[in-house]
């Protein structure tokens, strides 16, 4: 039996008091896994992981990590914790350079970790040690996911949370950051993701969910799920594929 | 034509400067325009002045650094009424800002600040009258240092303790964690909690560059002018142009902003006549605004 991660149980989380996006969604993630999180338009897949970080507020359930209860802890705490969070867009810095990006980041670890914690993230993204001195308000698309996956690396998380990294990215780059994402499960890290682009998701994912009206609704491996008839059927009918903006494959 | 006007355009520039580092930093980071900020400046000079009245009792006459009018009395009574002014700015946030702030109205927070304002300045007129007061009666004699230039020992030595605080701050906000916490809180605030930042701790941290800043300030304005209630109040429009004309959260933009309009006042003052005083500073912030209307240093909002 693998080790469970990150386990969310039976989660009610929402903006407004009594106006529940999320209604009891259970997912769970494994060590060393990439677990993605499907589902049509408004299924609550972006609030679900947001209430995961301490950025929507939990009315029911719970999320433990590594065991320990982290049910709304205040999002400052949650990189504490082990928990990373990519948000989907406004995930960088714009004014600060890509090396305060980083070192701003670091407030979390030791002092005396923090150069070579850059030094290692630069290795694993060349792009961004060129750059290091650009505002990363200036980067491209990609650069700027990579800018910001690289910043929620650093702090050692035992798990990784990204909000669709591929929206608004041009092909090119979705290709890109699922590679990266890729070669990152590779070295180690577990990773949850939720995603537009279910093909793409799904040829880099372990296990998959399908999220719909805020509650888990369908579970499998990520290679059969793409060809699973009730996945297409959750999705109004559709192909998956068609559900998602940029389909990258 | 005389040069003078670029020492005195200086001076207002450092008071001015002094006082808009704290109102920028205040816009950027707790999102509102804090019209209590002046009255820091107040309440933070006449703290000093009775910590130097304090010290007085307890040491006797002390004689004055030469060639300057005060002496250390007046530099540790300046810390003193420095951390004053930080306490008194981090308990105006405590009992009344944040609260108001976790309501989400940023206007309600201002209105607040001009209802804080009035009632920090009603209390120094009702405990040390309205009546002006001073450092130091002594009169220094300004020396001569060419151009038709003359400048006292005392202004010498204000203007090199804003360059030595402005630089400070300048690196505080470029070279420590603490600082580049404040510039992500300013840049998005969701962004600051994800990447671990402690909001409260960055809040606190800009009341207290703030107020001891604005208590700097005061004390320049106490010691080359003299000590009133209004001295805070009415530096405010030209420390809100400063920081306006220098774009928003931007320490270098607020000093710059500063000494622009400290410089064209003098200026005028010298070449059009006292009347145009004000008018022309506000003629210099509506021209560069027109021209680029985030500031001088600003950042356009994405």
């Amino acid at each position: 039996m693998s080790q469970v991660v990150l386990d969310v149980h039976d989660l009610e989380a929402g903006y407004e008091p009594g106006v529940p996006i999320v209604r009891g969604a259970s997912i769970t993630v494994n060590k060393g896994e990439i677990v993605v999180v499907l589902g049509p338009n408004g299924a609550g897949k972006s609030s679900l992981i947001k209430a995961v970080a301490g950025l929507v507020p939990i009315s029911r359930g719970r999320v433990l990590l590594d065991g320990k209860d982290i049910t709304a802890a205040p999002a400052h705490i949650m990189v504490r914790l082990g928990l990373a969070f990519v948000p989907q867009t406004e995930n960088v810095f714009p004014l600060m350079s890509v090396e305060d990006n980083l070192k701003v980041a670091c407030g979390v670890l030791e002092r005396r970790e923090a150069p070579a914690r850059i030094e290692e993230m630069y290795a694993a993204f060349p792009d961004l040690k060129r750059q290091r001195r650009t505002a990363a308000g200036n980067l491209s698309g990609g650069q700027r996911q990579m800018l910001a996956v690289a910043r929620a690396l650093i702090v050692h998380p035992k798990v990784l949370v990204l909000d669709e990294p591929s929206a608004g990215l041009s092909p090119k780059f979705v290709s890109m950051v699922f590679e990266m994402l890729s070669a990152i499960r590779k070295s180690g890290v577990t990773i949850l993701l939720v995603e537009q682009n279910a093909r793409a998701a799904l040829a880099i994912g372990d296990r998959a969910y399908v999220l719909v009206e805020g509650k888990d609704r369908h579970e499998g491996i990520a290679a059969e799920l793409w060809n699973d008839p009730v996945v297409a059927e959750l999705y109004l009918g559709q192909r998956p594929s068609r559900a998602g903006e940029g389909d990258a494959a | 034509m005389s040069l003078q006007f670029v020492v005195d355009g200086l001076l207002t520039g450092s008071m001015i400067g002094l006082g808009a580092i704290g109102v920028t930093l205040t816009y950027s980071i707790l999102r509102f325009s804090n019209f209590a900020h002046g009255d820091f400046m107040a309440w933070g000079t006449y703290a000093t002045l009775a910590a130097v009245s304090a010290i007085s009792a307890m040491f006797g006459k002390v004689a004055p650094i030469a060639p300057l009018s005060f002496g250390w009395p007046l530099l540790v009574a300046l810390a003193v009424g420095m951390a004053f002014t930080a306490l008194l700015a981090l308990a105006l946030d405590k009992v009344l800002f944040s609260r108001l702030r976790s309501q989400g109205q940023a206007i309600i927070v201002v209105m607040a600040s001009f209802g804080a304002s009035m009632a920090l300045r009603s209390l120094l007129e009702f405990t040390f009258s309205s009546r002006p007061t001073y450092f130091s009666r002594a009169i220094q004699i300004a020396m001569p240092v060419g151009f038709g230039i003359r400048i006292t020992p005392d202004q010498i030595a204000l203007l090199l303790l804003t360059a030595v605080l402005v630089l400070g701050v300048h690196l505080l906000m470029t070279r420590t964690q603490t600082g580049r916490s404040m510039q992500a809180l300013s840049q998005n605030p969701a962004l600051a909690r994800i990447v671990g930042i402690d909001v409260a701790n960055v809040v606190r941290v800009t009341w207290i560059i703030g107020g001891a800043l604005a208590c700097v300030a005061g004390v320049m304005i106490g010691i080359l002018i003299q000590i009133r209630p209004f001295m805070g109040f009415d530096m405010l429009l030209p420390m809100f142009a400063a920081a306006i004309l220098g774009g928003i959260g931007s320490v270098p933009g607020a000093v710059l902003g500063a000494l622009i309009i400290g410089l064209a006042e003098a200026g005028a003052v010298q070449l059009i006549g006292a009347e145009w005083r004000a008018a022309v500073s506000f003629i210099i912030l509506m021209a560069v605004l027109f021209v680029r209307p985030i500031g001088l240093f600003g950042v356009r909002e994405r």
